[in-house]
């Protein structure tokens, strides 16, 4: 069947990327934890990171995929080198890498596994925040400046820049590939999670270059869970990214999109919610609580649907409010309201929703906040002013999928 | 590598600082000076003369220009400086967290362009 090949075609092809993304941030880690300047690691290493993955689905990845990528990036260096006989410090640099690359035997066990380094280097408090995610999401996974520039909503020009400007502050400042002390571990640590997290949101929602980012943000997780069996936080990220993932099938049915509460639970992928609830098991018996296994435990208890046939909110709810006494956030007070509304009623969930909204003018343009007021004032019977919150909730989505549900639910309230 | 951790304060609260502040403050620059040099990472440190004692110089078509009072006038001044040799910026972090001044002030560490 042409249509089963074309599956495994992309499949090898995804493959591939994978393979080719690992060892290529291997490589950067490894060269940048030697010489702190990650971009000229990443030039080094740019044009046969670029020819493996167009090379790659065609022959099948190499036994050794990271001899492969070094002596492509060797033989490029030599050209290089060739080329730019003047003696600068670009040229001093890369030369000192060519170096270094000389030295190391690819698969030889001194390559050493320099990734999570790296991510610390990149999630560095001395870095600003909202660069953790891209700056790691280009560094040890390969994504160029015009795709994590997409995801994260900003101009190329601008990301390239930014993402620039960062591992200047990286090499200049002197902030280490290393990883962090014991005492200071906790919230280095956080600020990585946050920065996968960051990088997983952006792949949940968009249908291009989502599953992609998702994927990887999961596999950096299991990265970083594997190195620090003991951090409760990072099994429960991975627990909260699997529940999520889990359920990507059925979000869409047709194109359109499918709330959590209308989702077939037979299209829930049952391998993934068992690892995430192994997880979230392990996490459990550490005994430190923290907001990913919270989250984790909400959506394991939606999780639990599948077995049980309907959602159990008291839970939820109680989850809910423990989460906002920890996290000061408006989706975390929103999906709380909602919670409210299943448990005690449609009235109480707005009035929940009255009680954020004073005193937060950012939720003005904040879609999901008026999508759950919309959907709480329809149950309620106030169809009008349903009608005009759903209104408020489409002009503020940007997924085309989501939108036409919201439009197909606003039809539905018999206002007009 | 070198950086520069630079004391920024509020000069009004330290004019109103009592007697037994301002001993304790010693106190602690005493001690922190101290822990710096046994473990070897202090290059040099100066306590500076309040802002309003500053001048600007500044040299435009050949003519000099000579002004009072410090280059930015801002809430936090300049107090004074260590220059510390450490292994990488979150050495640099942790001195600049122990400085008595940060308890109040601002710190900025800015890494020595090395020649």
């Amino acid at each position: 069947m042409p249509g089963l090949n074309n599956q495994d075609g992309d499949d090898s092809r995804a493959t591939a990327a994978v393979v080719a993304r690992q060892s290529y941030g291997r490589l950067v880690a490894f060269l940048s934890a030697r010489t702190r300047d990650v971009a000229a690691a990443e030039d080094a290493l740019s044009e046969a990171f670029a020819a493996a993955l167009t090379v790659w689905p065609e022959t099948g990845i190499p036994l050794k995929p990271e001899a492969w990528l070094l002596t492509v990036a060797k033989r490029k260096q030599i050209d290089q080198n060739r080329r730019q006989a003047s003696d600068d410090g670009a040229h001093l640099q890369l030369g000192m890498i060519a170096e270094i690359m000389a030295q190391a035997r690819p698969n030889d066990p001194a390559i050493s596994d320099e990734r999570l380094a790296l991510m610390f280097a990149c999630a560095h408090p001395a870095i600003d925040q909202r660069l953790h995610a891209p700056l790691i999401l280009q560094t040890v996974l390969g994504f160029d400046a015009a795709t994590i520039a997409s995801a994260f909503l900003v101009s190329p020009a601008t990301m390239a820049q930014r993402l620039v400007r960062a591992k200047a502050k990286i090499k200049l400042a002197g902030i280490s590939l290393r990883l962090p002390d014991r005492d200071e571990l906790p919230l280095r640590l956080d600020g990585v999670l946050q920065a996968i997290y960051a990088a997983y949101a952006r792949g949940w929602s968009d249908p291009g270059g989502g599953p992609e980012l998702a994927t990887e943000a999961i596999w950096l997780c299991s990265l970083v869970a594997d190195f620090f069996p003991k951090s409760a936080e990072a099994l429960g990220l991975l627990a909260l990214m699997l529940h999520g993932e889990a359920r990507r099938p059925a979000r869409r049915s047709g194109g359109v999109y499918v709330p959590l509460s209308e989702q077939d639970t037979g299209a829930w992928q049952s391998d993934m919610i068992e690892q995430a609830e192994e997880h979230l098991w392990r996490a459990g018996r550490l005994g430190t609580i923290g907001r990913f296994q919270i989250e984790a435990a909400i959506q394991s208890v939606h999780a639990a649907r599948r077995n049980t046939g309907r959602t159990d909110w008291a839970a939820i709810l109680q989850f809910y409010d423990v989460l906002a006494t920890m996290v000061a956030s408006p989706v975390v007070a929103v999906n709380r309201a909602v919670a409210i509304g299943e448990v005690h009623g449609s009235s109480h969930g707005l009035a929940a929703l009255d009680q954020i909204a004073r005193g937060n003018k950012s939720l003005a343009d904040y879609q999901p906040y008026w999508a759950a007021r919309a959907e709480l004032l329809a149950r309620d019977g106030r169809d009008a002013e349903a009608a005009d919150a759903f209104d408020r909730a489409i002009g503020l989505e940007c997924d085309p999928a989501l939108r036409s549900y919201l439009r197909a639910r606003r039809t539905r309230c018999p206002c007009d | 590598m070198q950086y520069l951790l630079m004391i920024y304060g509020n000069e009004a609260d330290s004019k109103t600082a009592s007697k037994e502040d301002n001993e304790r403050m010693y106190a602690a620059y005493g001690a922190y000076t101290q822990a710096m040099k046994a473990a070897g990472v202090m290059v040099g440190a100066d306590r500076l003369q309040p802002s309003a004692t500053a001048s600007t110089v500044r040299v435009r078509k050949d003519k000099t220009e000579v002004l009072d009072g410090p280059y930015a006038e801002t809430k936090e001044q300049l107090a004074g400086y260590y220059l510390v040799e450490v292994p990488d910026l979150d050495a640099a972090l942790v001195w600049a967290a122990r400085c008595p001044g940060a308890q109040h002030g601002t710190i900025e560490v800015r890494p020595v362009w090395s020649m």
